[in-house]
């Protein structure tokens, strides 16, 4: 049996790619047999470290060293140096920037990564089926150490001064919110946890609840004691079973270890939780809403005030937190508000996890300090753009939020650089786009989404939504006129101003930011009636060249509606009028004789 | 299971858990066996993850390794699912991604084995703030 002692683990991701990782990863294998080393180290491409801008990264287990920007040419020095003789190389290691202190151990590294896991920091780790696994990770110690030595103000205190803001897309200071509650006296309070996950391609609330549901269940908890509720309830929509099973589970373990329920922990504090079904309704992750759907009543936003601090869930104060808002919650206890505080930039403190999705490379799911740049994000941890394309926009707030771009990619992400570019933190959906995504079609595509999903209940939302989308989809099939971009922009900014709730407030910025960030696409498909990036069906048409046909008849017989004529060997031609812009044609061709204008 | 009556118990409970005197449901001494981990939210069980896991707990049994298989939450690389986290005893996690009963043979046969590590590994590009 071959036991290989020692790993080289050599980064195979795009950006050491790029600079000849796989290089270095042949002359490491080279190096190791010419000194007949082949049975006991092992040279292995893995994926991306993270660490991008200072790869090629080679990493050597067991020792954990971690050697950074190494070349081809370094290979022999490593082997032989460090394989043979066990020593490292100096030079080839990570020089901490600011202290130029040499880190010789890959632990150490740790905390030069971009991510970092606090929200997180069970998923992936723990059994969540397993409360005992949450517990020997210090779970419950929050809930036990306010308890035991601190008041209702002081835990609010902390949550205050920990900066922590709500991570459903208001930003909201949470402790602010916990406090508002506490101070408004009644016989009863609630504590509601909003997991109505509604963004196209944030997922990151479900992966919580199904990763580490007690992380929300002391959480909840804790926001009981501070601000004297004795039950908890979780808005969780249908359409998340296994989070909807993984949480029940939590909640039966943790009522049988005395965690939930009455005297916990030997106290006089008493709180249970309770889940409520949403049926998947985008409006209902306004908190109003939120609140008459789990009163049974239709789910409709109302005017605030009186806000759910005052009167909420069945009329009494109500503190209603997102799913991640929660999971921030017992590590600030007990890592103290100075640790938290210190993450992140000056009015946005710790981090966010963001769903990376659409046309980059390691779609996923990740957690990020607050203040990292979109490039990190995108080009770094996501791995850069799918097929090497050019990188167009990102999507932040999913259809509430606005697109950034190019111009966008160097400021420092927090819920107010992000207004101010014109978009939104929101519950952290990123959606990539590259060259071949259309601003008119991503636009309409959310449209349709807020079209679907308006209440119905405000005029503006309910009707300005619809016009909109109609106004978009008479641009894409190449109707439009120079003054429909105008109307598009005023229309808008008149539903923002008047409608009701969160929901109509924000429908419109996907559309406003693309026209802003990408006005010759919208002037190409109005004036030009073209779309530059091949997408909108209407606005293409398909030819063949003559000089490149062959006269094969693939493409005739490929063509579902017999748009395309010709006898053999001769030169074929497509009816534009029957033809149905399928691309069948395209495929087919061998010889490139099919083109789209 | 019994009331945690106060929070000495919960971080008796706790020290004990760490140190693997009392183990949830696992075996007594987990740091000398094979530890796998698989992602099992719903986006990994979709890309078929269970079938992962049923295959590991079925072959891990069929060959003899004496192994503890659990299910974790989502791990976040969602490009690579099914995502297999697998410990050997005395050496660091190391993350597979793309895990289909081909990989997970690969798995098993190589490096729960002979310690050869096949292609397809992540590396963990996160700071955990546990540890």
């Amino acid at each position: 049996m071959s036991e290989y002692t020692i790993h080289l683990l050599v980064c195979g991701g795009t950006g050491c790619k790029s600079r000849t990782s796989h290089a270095v990863a042949g002359n490491l294998k080279a190096e190791i047999k010419n000194q007949g080393l082949s049975d006991v180290a092992q040279v292995v491409i893995t994926g991306c470290f993270g660490f991008c801008e200072k790869g090629p990264i080679v990493k050597i287990i067991p020792e954990n060293t971690f050697y950074t920007q190494v070349k081809p040419e370094d290979a022999k020095e490593i082997v032989e140096e460090h394989v043979v003789k066990g020593r490292r190389v100096q030079r080839l290691l990570y020089k901490d920037t600011k202290t130029e202190k040499i880190v010789t151990d890959a632990r150490e590294m740790e905390r030069y990564k971009k991510q970092v896991r606090i929200a997180l920091r069970n998923c992936g780790v723990i059994n969540p089926e397993n409360i005992d696994e949450y517990i020997a990770r210090q779970g419950y110690e929050a809930l036990g150490r306010v308890l035991t030595e601190m008041d209702p103000q002081q835990t609010i205190d902390i949550i205050k001064k920990s900066g922590l803001r709500g991570r459903g897309g208001g930003g909201f200071s949470t402790g602010t919110k916990w406090e508002l509650t506490f101070r408004n006296k009644a016989d009863q309070k609630y504590v509601v946890c909003n997991a109505d996950e509604g963004d196209p391609g944030a997922f990151m609330d479900r992966s919580i609840l199904e990763g580490d549901p007690h992380s929300v269940i002391e959480a909840m908890a804790i926001a009981g004691y501070s601000t004297g509720a004795s039950e908890g309830l979780v808005y969780i929509r249908a359409e998340y079973p296994l989070a909807i099973e993984r949480l029940k589970g939590a909640i039966k373990q943790a009522r049988e270890y005395g965690l939930l329920g009455k005297n916990i922990l030997g106290t006089d504090f008493s709180f249970d939780i309770d889940l409520r079904y949403g049926a998947g309704a985008f409006v209902c992750g306004e908190e109003t809403a939120l609140i008459h759907s789990m009163e049974g009543k239709r789910g409709e936003p109302t005017m605030k005030p009186p806000f759910p601090s005052v009167a909420g869930y069945l009329g009494k104060p109500t503190t209603v937190s997102n799913v991640e808002t929660f999971a921030n919650v017992p590590p600030i206890l007990l890592k103290g508000h100075e640790w938290f505080s210190s993450i992140g930039t000056e009015k946005s403190k710790g981090t966010k996890v963001f769903a990376l999705a659409g046309k980059i490379n390691n779609v996923g799911l990740i957690e990020v300090p607050m203040g990292i740049t979109l490039r990190e994000v995108i080009f770094e941890i996501g791995g850069g753009i799918k097929g090497g394309k050019q990188f167009k926009a990102v999507q932040t707030g999913g259809p509430s939020g606005g697109c950034l771009t190019e111009k966008h990619l160097d400021i420092p992400i927090d819920y107010d650089n992000l207004i101010a570019a014109g978009s939104m933190m929101g519950s952290g959906g990123m959606i990539v786009m590259d060259e071949d995504d259309c601003m008119v079609d991503m636009a309409k595509f959310f449209l349709e989404f807020t079209v679907d999903e308006s209440c119905g209940k405000c005029t503006p939302c309910r009707i300005g939504n619809k016009r909109l989308f109609e106004l978009l989809e008479k641009i894409a099939i190449g109707n439009g006129i120079p003054e429909d971009i105008e109307r598009l922009i005023n229309l808008g900014n008149v539903i923002k101003d008047t409608s009701l709730c969160g929901l109509g407030q924000s429908s419109p910025n996907p559309v406003l930011a693309m026209i802003k960030n990408f006005p010759r696409e919208y002037d190409a498909h109005v004036l030009d009636k073209k779309c530059p990036a091949g997408v909108c069906k209407a606005l293409m048409v398909y030819e063949i060249i003559a000089e490149n046909c062959v006269g094969c008849t693939a493409c005739a017989r490929a063509c579902p509606v017999g748009a395309i004529t010709g006898e053999r060997k001769e030169v074929h031609t497509i009816d534009t009028g029957l033809c149905i812009k399928c691309g069948a044609c395209m495929d087919r061709c061998k010889f490139n004789a099919v083109i789209v204008k | 299971m019994a009331k945690i009556k106060n929070l000495a118990d919960l971080r008796k409970l706790k020290d004990q858990l760490q140190s693997g005197t009392k183990s949830g449901g696992k075996s007594e001494h987990a740091e000398e066996l094979v530890q796998v981990k698989i992602a099992m939210a719903t986006c990994s069980i979709a890309s078929g993850a269970r079938e992962t896991m049923n295959y590991l707990v079925d072959e891990l049994e069929k060959r003899n390794i004496d192994a503890v298989v659990t299910q974790t939450g989502c791990m976040g690389y969602c490009y690579a699912e099914p995502t297999v986290e697998v410990k050997l005893p005395g050496r660091e996690s190391i993350v597979f991604g793309y895990v289909d009963h081909q990989k997970a043979d690969e798995i098993i046969e190589k490096y729960i084995k002979n310690a050869i590590l096949p292609e397809g590994i992540i590396p963990v590009n996160y700071q955990k703030i546990n540890e």
